[in-house]
């Protein structure tokens, strides 16, 4: 069997560690400072897309925000430009009743020549129906990981299900500090992102413990350090290598899709560096710090030095 | 070696015939198997991608309201809109009821939602009052409505307009009334007909009317108007308004780009990912690639008989699907070089390598099905939808990785390919 450790995981597990918390106080510290943006689908609001055929300036901005204090009484809440060719504008707003959404489009018609045709996109979100959102994609992640970790614990052991889970807070604490850091929208695509980021991150996770149970037992005198270093090693290649694989096309769909789409595909390029990342550099980690906090078993025998580091 | 022959040719039909059903379709008679191309018998695309309006409703109900009432009246508000939509001509809308007080209407390829948002919201109360505001008949006093063309008053022009049909109660309260506010001075002498607040019509009456029936007019009636008029006023009336709580609407030419360039996205991925496989895994790699043909071709099928709604996000979940299908190949091409290492030949390295890698495969696989299930069940619309495609995804990946792959793998075996650099080893 290859055993060969190229670098000692386990060993360095405090710089990895390091990484990821330096990573998630930066989310917090973002998080604090201005929050998250938080799309019409959680919060209640309009937006309106209208293709405008022109280069769009300052002053077409301008014009419609004008339009829209006219008409709802209120600035929007922001006027961006959008599409491939720049020509296409995205007013959020406020909840805006269909009467007024109508008068809006005219006004910004008779302003820019529109047609109905130019009238990309209208969505419209009641408070109310963005609270039922929020509370589905609450019980929807709660929901998912106590299954998955019902199914590790039947599959694995307990404490290899806890280290998993705690791998994926990892993930969804990284990809939320993503969000804040970037200001991306969180609407209804970032639930699917984060599921999807949270069943992947968990394969990978799963790959590398099954080699870890299968090695305990191959390996048994050897200390658990040693089982966990050469597992990760072993599984390196083809977690790099599917990684690449469904990186390229989650990549290509970021690159090639449009906006809507690509709200939804940012997040999971992401999602699949930072869950590779967790799932070759920590989860065996955490695997190990959990077996070997009782201090008892072969762990302990064979790296005492290290079992003391642990616990410092 | 005697067997190999055949069933690798045998397997390579089969991909074949998969991959051209997906194609083309088999149409024979009742039986049918669609073209992943034909969006009429097979994959309906998504009102994302050929433009369309999604509009929810919610019953603004008062508390006291008992839940098998709210069913029942949640059950006209489907037939209504039904009606409704009939008549502003949208017979393609799909109704349906989400949760205890809300309706989706899904309505492709229209080119004035907010027209559809009104018409449809509207709560239809039909109300006749005097000058000073006072209603003395609802639409619930209405036995029919119809929409007419011709005369309603001697030697004037023809015109549409709607007749109505009273109850037999209420139309001896629109005698008497009618008998009332033509006693009243010039000016104040009118009924008004007010449908959601807005005045559709009135008239000054000069006597008695003892009919049971009434006229709606108004000099610029079209056709259209009348015939929606008279049928949203025949649906009945509701006992709570509905309000718009959500829209959701895209125009034909942001939807059009969507596709193409999702699906541009998808070939070129699959190449790369082919690619990828056989430069790092050689003839497995290859093998892998033919399986991934298979497996696009079996996805194809699935959603095409299924008649899945394709959505973008249902196509990001088929996309990631496929690069997750190459997983469970590379686990299992990775043992293989692992075994072949330590020193075992070539045939016993597949053998157990199969082996060996399958429980790290289901295990993983189940965890991921374990989150595109809770997603379909607790997700919504959109969501759904790239849950479903995501489900299907990993299950036809494994039987593709498990069983094609492998079948492909023994076949090289079989044919003697044992050199160990052309299995990447």
């Amino acid at each position: 069997m290859d055993t060969k450790v190229r670098i000692d995981i386990v060993g360095k597990r405090k710089i990895f560690l390091a990484i990821s918390i330096i990573i998630i106080i930066a989310g917090v510290i973002g998080f604090c400072v201005r929050g998250f943006n938080l799309d019409i689908d959680f919060t209640g609001g309009t937006t309106q897309q209208y293709n405008l055929h022109k280069e769009i300036t300052d002053q077409d901005i301008a014009k419609i925000n004008d339009i829209m204090v006219d008409v709802t009484g209120e600035a929007a809440s922001s006027i961006q430009i959008t599409g491939s060719e720049r020509q296409e504008i995205l007013i959020k707003s406020k909840e805006l009743s269909s009467e007024t959404r109508d008068a809006a489009f005219d006004a910004i018609a008779a302003e820019f020549g529109l047609t109905i045709a130019d009238r990309y996109s209208v969505d419209n979100v009641s408070p109310s129906v963005g609270s039922d959102m929020s509370r589905a994609a609450l019980i929807s992640i709660v929901v998912a990981v106590a299954l998955m970790l019902v199914y590790i614990t039947i599959r694995f052991s307990f404490k290899s299900g806890l280290s998993a889970i705690i791998c994926l807070v990892h993930d969804v604490l990284v990809v939320l500090t993503f969000y804040v850091l970037f200001a991306i929208p969180i609407n209804t695509s970032f639930i699917a992102a984060i599921l999807t980021i949270v069943g992947y991150s968990i394969n990978a996770t799963i790959v590398l413990f099954d080699r870890v149970r299968e090695n305990k037992k191959a390996m048994s005198r050897d200390d658990f350090a040693n089982v966990v270093n050469v597992s990760i090693w072993q599984t390196m290649n083809r977690s790099i290598l599917t990684s690449l694989t469904t990186f390229v096309m989650v990549l290509l769909i970021c690159i090639m899709g449009v906006d809507s789409i690509r709200n939804f595909a940012l997040p999971i390029v992401i999602g699949i560096i930072c869950g590779t990342y967790s799932s070759v550099f920590l989860s065996g980690n955490f695997w190990y710090m959990l077996e070997n906090k009782k201090g008892t078993g072969k762990s302990s025998k064979a790296a005492p030095a290290k079992a003391k580091r642990a616990k410092a | 070696m005697g067997k190999t022959l055949p069933k690798f040719v045998v397997t390579l039909i089969v991909i074949a015939i998969l991959a051209y059903i997906a194609l083309a379709g088999i149409y024979a008679g009742n039986f049918m198997i669609p073209s992943v191309f034909d969006t009429e018998n097979g994959i309906r695309k998504g009102l994302d991608l050929v433009g369309g309006s999604v509009i929810t409703y919610e019953a603004q109900i008062e508390e006291s309201m008992s839940p098998d009432e709210l069913s029942t009246s949640m059950d006209s508000v489907v037939s209504m809109m039904r009606q409704r939509l009939n008549s502003l001509g949208l017979y393609e809308a799909d109704i349906t009821k989400v949760g205890d007080r809300r309706v989706r209407i899904e309505i492709p390829s229209i080119d004035d939602p907010e027209e559809a948002v009104q018409k449809l919201g509207s709560t239809a109360q039909l109300v006749f009052c005097d000058y000073q505001g006072n209603v003395f008949l609802t639409g619930s006093d209405v036995v029919s409505a119809k929409s007419q063309y011709g005369q309603t008053q001697q030697n004037g022009t023809s015109q549409y307009y709607v007749s109505l049909t009273f109850t037999q109660d209420a139309a001896k309260i629109f005698a008497e009334e009618t008998d009332r506010i033509s006693k009243l001075p010039q000016g104040q002498n009118i009924i008004a007909i007010l449908m959601d607040g807005e005045v559709v019509s009135s008239a000054s009456v000069s006597y008695r009317i003892d009919s049971e029936s009434c006229v709606i007019e108004s000099p610029t009636f079209t056709a259209e108007e009348t015939t929606w008029l008279a049928d949203i006023i025949t649906a009945g009336q509701l006992p709570f308004a509905l309000k718009d709580v959500e829209l959701r609407s895209v125009g034909p030419q942001l939807g059009e780009r969507a596709l193409e360039t999702s699906l541009w996205a998808g070939l070129i991925g699959l190449i790369l990912v082919a690619v990828i496989m056989i430069v790092f895994y050689r003839i497995q790699g290859l093998m892998s690639v033919i399986a991934l043909v298979a497996y696009v071709a079996i996805v194809g099928i699935i959603i095409s008989v299924f008649r899945f709604n394709l959505s973008l996000p249902s196509i990001a979940g088929i996309i990631l699907s496929i690069g997750m299908a190459v997983d469970a190949n590379v686990i299992i091409f990775e043992r293989v070089k692992e075994e072949i290492r330590f020193g075992k030949s070539v045939k016993a390295s597949v053998e157990s390598g199969f082996k060996r890698a399958f429980k790290a495969i289901l295990d993983a696989n189940i965890t991921t099905l374990i989150a595109a299930f809770v997603l379909w069940q607790f997700g919504t619309g959109s969501i759904q939808g790239f849950a479903i495609t995501l489900f299907v995804g990993v299950i036809v990946s494994l039987i593709t990785a498990l069983i094609i792959t492998r079948i492909l793998l023994k076949c090289m075996v079989g044919f003697g390919v044992t050199n160990h650099k052309l299995y990447g080893a």
